[in-house]
């Protein structure tokens, strides 16, 4: 079903509120039957669409300071209309909706390249080395609405978007053409017991989303509440997910800087 | 045709140029992918009818409500439920990965036996049997009181089914696992005659000071604090947060004050010192509603000016004052204590130190305060009958020593029970029960707590998961987890409301298990006579039902009952001691002889360094241990591999020759470990913190054999005013590996 206007869905990431608790990372992975092995303690291989950094203001005791950043897909638009990961995929298995903003990832047509990952400025793909493989009898805990990737393809957070089907179905089904806000939200942004996530349609501006980041879209959705930034706003990606926190060094370290620059 | 330079060029571009313009190459590309890809071992969920079924969680006392995903008969995910008074919503990672417990290899599946050390399934019948003609033995012996329980609660119908059959049989040894609830129930029985339990009205409340509570990290019903931290954001509330490391809490507080390890108790003092110098405090409720003032107020006013305090906190003098002024100055001010998630019940007096500055703003039973609340009421079953053997058993008393002589005021010392056991030629216990609590992980001194388990010559365990104790019990007689069975959670710990939850089944149990309440049924009524009469159901379904009466229909409709109009008792009537007033004195402890702060095990000029634990919301430290999940969240500079990684500030480092993910061998009074060192300068130097929920050597390989328990490094210290367990932390040293 095609809805009347071109939506742009995106997230808001409330630092302030983000407690680090790591509920995101856990209702992401029950969502979309990502797989887990013994040892997950190497982070370049472990599988986690939504991951929870931790950074530091980088001060001694007793000033140090601790943020939790928690990193989805940045869903990026890009300046020219093409998303860094996009542009590079000799497979077409990724590609940029127009109609939502979601950047999909079709695993059986990948191929396992990686450019995709090399592209990512955010490291948000992640390559499945291996078959997964899960417990006898954990296999029924599989959720047959996300397909279960096989080893050799790349995979990433797709905003929930089969939860996006599932919405725009039923909407068909009951003859409606558009979404209401809270029908289509992602398993992260629901499970956030510090309410940290909000998720909406950008281009909506009744949506809460819209009104917390207040997106310029003449400057490719640039924010202009002083308190939300974009993790390398620099790089021109123009991602969808946009953080807000009231430390300025939490904000600063969205992107890279020179020594003595001022922002 | 002849071939000459110029077409054959042709030719090949123009036919390179054809194929890659024509569907080939990218049909190619694709068809490969799903070639080499499309493995018939990949599984392909199937597809089915989706439902939803609400209930309520049980892994923590937290008591949130659950929306259980399903597709036809499988269980596909756990949601926060909506709407529920509690988390509305809200879910925390170890409520997420319920599937995982459900459907995972953690799970004892049919009863077992233990033969010649190895488990053996047996027929519920055979096991039930058995373990029957034991008591039976036993009971003739005269030596019922040798039948002990260890349970994760003490309220609720199976709790109360296990301590009604040990009564009926002849003992009095039913005990629960110790927690903050442990000395918050104290702290209200002393200063207010109560017997309740402690609501705390946070959502309301503008000023948290916190005494190393982890109100992130796991402290409470952890998703309410998550929400209500984010209210405070949102209305300018304040959070202070006292603890000597950078915690999660800490971190997201508005101040974070670090402080020497255990000497919270002190501060509290200091800051009353200052409240009461400079008459800050609020008259109305001291003047008329409590007792003992003037004698607090000397004792005081003597010895915790903020001159000493500093000295014994190493918090600065101006902080502390300016630390008073604004507790006592904000409209609706809340102190809360106990470390981390409060699994451990810690001193009494600073519990009482801590309330106290609660009386002194008068936020007790008010809006935004501390609140007392009834225990539930609803489990009234018939008055027991005894036959003589029961009544001789009882009369011979707790082997812990509970609710005697020094250990008058407490009701469950089983931090005690390890250390009696292991120092008798004999056990005085002979068989124990164990449910829904793994002692043999979380209790300190896990070593001894072994070993007192090995002296115990029959023990029944009645976890759904194979955990540390059910490995060394003698029978597992697995119950249904919370997600197949009817159970009520009377209340959700820190909650300022009374609520009660009703677990149900969200799918037919997986396995041979079996509910722990039947168990006790039928055990009760092959043991016949009075014990058989103390259980009239015909099972425990029946039973839950008929307790809960009217409430039933509600309760199965919305998986909770809740007073949603409950108010606290007023302060001209809820405070029930003998002035009829809130105490700040008690005899009954000598609370006014100088407060210590409990001293950590271990001489410094052996042990240089001291050992602290912290809690995470990402490492299950209680009962139920990490899904895989869950163990996945867990941060490389927390566990790598199978290293565990100890937090030590950089200039301690320095000091000891230390760098980043080096190999060290950390050392305790009670023992020693390998452990991988992570610098980081959120924390006091001086001191070595390690995470709490690591090194199991039961549950899975996603999560045994990973890092180090740190109840293997610490014992348990007694405190002197209750006999509860008031570590909070051990003397250790730390050397290169």
């Amino acid at each position: 079903m095609k809805q009347e206007k071109a939506k742009k869905y995106g997230m808001a990431i409330d630092l302030d509120k983000c407690t680090g608790c790591g509920s995101c990372m856990v209702a992401c992975m029950a969502e979309n039957n990502v797989p887990f092995r013994e040892d997950e303690s190497d982070k370049l291989l472990s599988i986690a669409w939504m991951r929870v950094y931790k950074l530091t203001n980088g001060k001694p005791f007793p000033d140090t300071e601790i943020c939790y950043f928690p990193r989805p897909c940045m869903h990026c638009e890009g300046d020219h209309g093409h998303s860094p990961c996009v542009s590079v995929c000799p497979a077409t298995a990724t590609d940029y909706s127009t109609e939502t903003g979601i950047v999909s990832q079709i695993y059986t047509r990948c191929f396992g390249c990686r450019y995709c990952m090399a592209a990512c400025p955010y490291h948000v793909r992640l390559f499945n080395w291996w078959d997964p493989v899960w417990p006898d009898g954990m296999e029924k805990s599989l959720s047959p609405n996300v397909s279960v990737r096989m080893r050799g393809v790349v995979e990433k957070c797709s905003f929930c978007f089969h939860r996006y089907q599932l919405a725009t179905d039923r909407a068909h089904f009951e003859d409606r053409k558009e979404l209401e806000e809270d029908e289509y939200q992602t398993a992260c942004t629901q499970a956030c017991p510090a309410g940290a996530i909000t998720f909406g349609d950008l281009n909506n501006p009744k949506h809460a989303v819209s009104q917390m980041v207040k997106p310029d879209h003449k400057h490719g959705g640039k924010p202009k509440n002083p308190k939300a930034f974009r993790l390398l706003e620099r790089l021109g990606t123009n991602p969808k997910v946009y953080y807000l926190s009231s430390r300025e060094w939490v904000r600063r370290s969205g992107d890279n800087y020179l020594k003595n620059e001022a922002k | 045709m002849k071939i000459d330079r110029r077409s054959f060029l042709s030719f090949v571009i123009g036919g390179a140029a054809g194929t890659a313009l024509s569907p080939l190459p990218w049909k190619l590309t694709d068809d490969s992918a799903i070639w080499t890809q499309a493995w018939p071992w990949t599984p392909v969920p199937t597809d089915g009818e989706a439902s939803y079924v609400n209930s309520i969680c049980s892994l923590c006392p937290g008591g949130c409500g659950i929306t259980a995903r399903k597709i036809d008969n499988r269980v596909v995910k756990i949601e926060g439920m909506k709407g529920h008074p509690v988390n509305d919503g809200g879910i925390c990672v170890l409520g997420l990965s319920g599937t995982q417990l459900l459907y995972g290899p953690m799970r004892v599946k049919a009863p077992l036996k233990k033969v010649n050390g190895r488990f053996r399934q047996i027929s519920w019948d055979a096991a039930i049997a058995e373990i029957s003609n034991k008591l039976g033995e036993l009971r003739s012996k005269g030596e019922s009181n040798k039948f002990a329980c260890i349970s994760g609660t003490d309220r609720g119908t199976v709790s109360e089914l296990l301590s009604r059959f040990l009564t009926v049989y002849g003992s009095a040894n039913f005990t629960r696992t110790p927690s903050i609830q442990d000395s918050y129930e104290l702290t209200l029985h002393l200063m207010q005659g109560v017997q309740g339990i402690t609501g705390f009205d946070v959502e309301n409340a503008d000023f948290v000071l916190s005494f190393g509570s982890g109100i992130i990290d796991g402290w409470g019903s952890p998703v309410r604090m998550f929400k209500a931290n984010s209210s405070w954001k949102n209305a300018g509330g304040k959070v202070v947060q006292i603890e000597p490391r950078l915690s999660n809490t800490a971190a997201k507080s508005d101040k974070w004050i670090p402080i020497n390890p255990g000497t919270e108790g002190a501060l509290a003092l200091g800051l009353a010192n200052v409240i009461i110098k400079e008459s800050i405090y609020n008259t109305s409720f001291v003047n008329n509603y409590s007792a003992g003032f003037d004698k607090w107020k000397r004792h005081i006013l003597d010895g915790y000016s903020p001159e000493i305090v500093t000295k014994v906190t190493g918090i600065d003098k101006a902080v502390i004052v300016s630390l008073a002024r604004d507790f006592a100055g904000s409209k609706k001010p809340l102190a809360i204590c106990g470390r981390g998630q409060g699994r451990t019940p810690g001193s009494l007096k600073e519990f009482m130190a801590v309330h106290a500055l609660n009386a002194l703003v008068g936020n007790i039973n008010k809006k935004g305060g501390v609140w007392n609340l009834p225990e539930p009421d609803y489990i009234n079953w018939t008055e027991l009958k005894m036959d003589s053997v029961a009544s001789t058993g009882i009369q011979k008393g707790r082997v812990d020593g509970a609710g005697i002589e020094k250990y008058l005021h407490a009701r469950y010392l089983l931090n005690r029970l390890p250390e009696i056991i292991n120092s008798a030629d004999v056990s005085p216990i002979e068989v124990l029960f164990v449910s829904e609590s793994n002692p043999g992980y979380t209790m300190p001194d896990t070593s001894s707590v072994k070993k007192a388990f090995e002296k115990i010559p029959f023990v029944v365990s009645f976890s759904s998961y194979m955990d540390e104790t059910a490995q060394m019990a003698d029978f597992i007689l697995p119950n249904h987890i919370y997600l197949e069975r009817y159970e009520d959670v009377p209340v959700a710990t820190g909650f300022q409301k009374p609520i009660i939850g009703l677990s149900k089944p969200v799918v037919d149990p997986q396995f041979n298990t079996k509910y722990t309440g039947d168990v006790i049924i039928h055990l009760a009524k092959s043991m016949g006579g009075f014990i058989a009469d103390a259980f009239p159901w015909e099972n425990y379904e029946a039973c839950l039902k008929e307790t809960l009466g009217d409430r039933w229909d509600k309760l199965v409709e919305n998986g909770y009952w809740i007073e949603p109009e409950f108010t606290a008792p007023g302060w001209k009537e809820g405070f029930q001691t003998a002035s009829t007033r809130f105490e700040f004195t008690s005899d009954d402890i000598n609370s006014l002889s100088r407060y210590a702060p409990v001293k950590p095990e271990g001489d410094k000029a052996s042990f240089d360094l001291v050992l602290i634990p912290y809690d995470s919301m990402r490492l299950a430290g209680g009962f139920i241990g990490d899904p895989p999940f869950v163990i996945k969240t867990v941060e490389d500079t927390v566990l790598k591999g199978k290293d565990i990684l100890v937090e030590i500030n950089p200039a301690t480092a320095g000091k000891l020759g230390l760098s980043e993910g080096r190999y060290a061998k950390l050392t305790t009074p009670k023992g020693s470990a390998k452990v991988k060192v992570h610098l980081f300068d959120g924390i006091m130097p001086g001191i070595v913190a390690m995470p709490s929920g690591l090194g199991h050597t039961a549950y899975d390989k996603f999560l045994a054999g990973k890092g180090i328990n740190i109840n293997q490094l610490i014992g348990p210290v007694e405190d002197s005013s209750s006999g509860h367990d008031a570590a909070w932390g051990i003397n250790a040293k730390l050397v290169k590996a």
